[in-house]
């Protein structure tokens, strides 16, 4: 499948990835993060049953602290 | 009328909010008022210390005092005709909808990642096609190449989003205020495509 991941067109082998398997594999392994999935906010708890597909646009933020 | 006419008198009737009035807030809110836009709602509920002068838009002479009070201060003496409201107190699931409800473009401009992630979350969540504008990764001085927009929608995240260690990479000057731009930059942007 072929994603808009962070803006980016990204190709994985497989067919549907679970947004945390996508998470190992691209090494997001940060506390604060807001993940969106064609433009709606995905909770945490989701993550391992949400499944992007060929096509999807995935967001990964990730929050620093200062401001 | 001239272009730069055209362009302060469509800011001058847009209305701002910036949630949190330390690098990223004092100095976007500088920025906003001396490009123009008519209406601010600042909130706060620090008050200017000493370290803050480092990188944040206060004076000496205003340390000791709620931030949201000195800042408005200072953003009269850069237009005393801009409608800035300063509220002191802490952004909450209770008064964050009467505190930016009404404005066009919101600025998260909050110190820690939880609180970023619980204003962010809020907002998409009550206020899904208000375009809100975050800093996230600003600490330490060079890389400024490392230094991004990232869109997502209504979504803005400027900075690098990078992790570090804040007793070895501190919060200075110049990277703070060029994120701080680079938001203020895009609320222009933002509220003139309206």
């Amino acid at each position: 499948m072929t994603i808009t991941l962070n803006n980016r067109q990204e190709t994985f082998s497989q067919q549907e990835m679970s947004i945390t398997r996508i998470m190992d594999e691209k090494s997001f392994h940060f506390k604060m993060l807001i993940v969106k999935l064609n433009g709606i906010l995905i909770p945490r708890e989701s993550w391992p049953l949400t499944f992007v597909r060929d096509g999807d646009r995935l967001d990964i933020i990730h929050l620093v602290s200062g401001g | 009328m001239t272009v730069i006419q055209n362009i302060t008198s469509h800011l001058s009737v847009k209305k701002a909010g910036v949630a949190g009035a330390g690098g990223l807030g004092s100095n976007v809110a500088a920025a906003l008022v001396r490009s123009g836009v008519g209406h601010l709602v600042i909130a706060d509920y620090d008050t200017v210390t000493e370290s803050n002068l480092n990188r944040q838009f206060f004076f000496e002479d205003q340390v000791g005092r709620p931030k949201v009070e000195a800042l408005r201060e200072n953003l009269l003496r850069i237009n005393s005709r801009a409608d800035v409201e300063a509220r002191s107190c802490k952004i909450t699931t209770r008064n964050a909808a009467s505190l930016f409800g009404s404005c066009d473009v919101v600025i998260e401009a909050l110190d820690s990642a939880k609180e970023k992630k619980w204003f962010a979350e809020w907002m998409i969540a009550h206020f899904p096609f208000k375009p809100l504008i975050m800093g996230s990764g600003i600490a330490g001085y060079g890389s400024p190449e490392t230094l991004r927009v990232q869109r997502s929608g209504n979504l803005y995240i400027c900075g690098d989003q990078k992790e570090t260690d804040e007793k070895l990479v501190p919060l200075l000057a110049p990277r703070v205020i060029m994120v701080a731009m680079m938001q203020a930059n895009l609320a222009l942007e933002l509220l003139l495509k309206k």
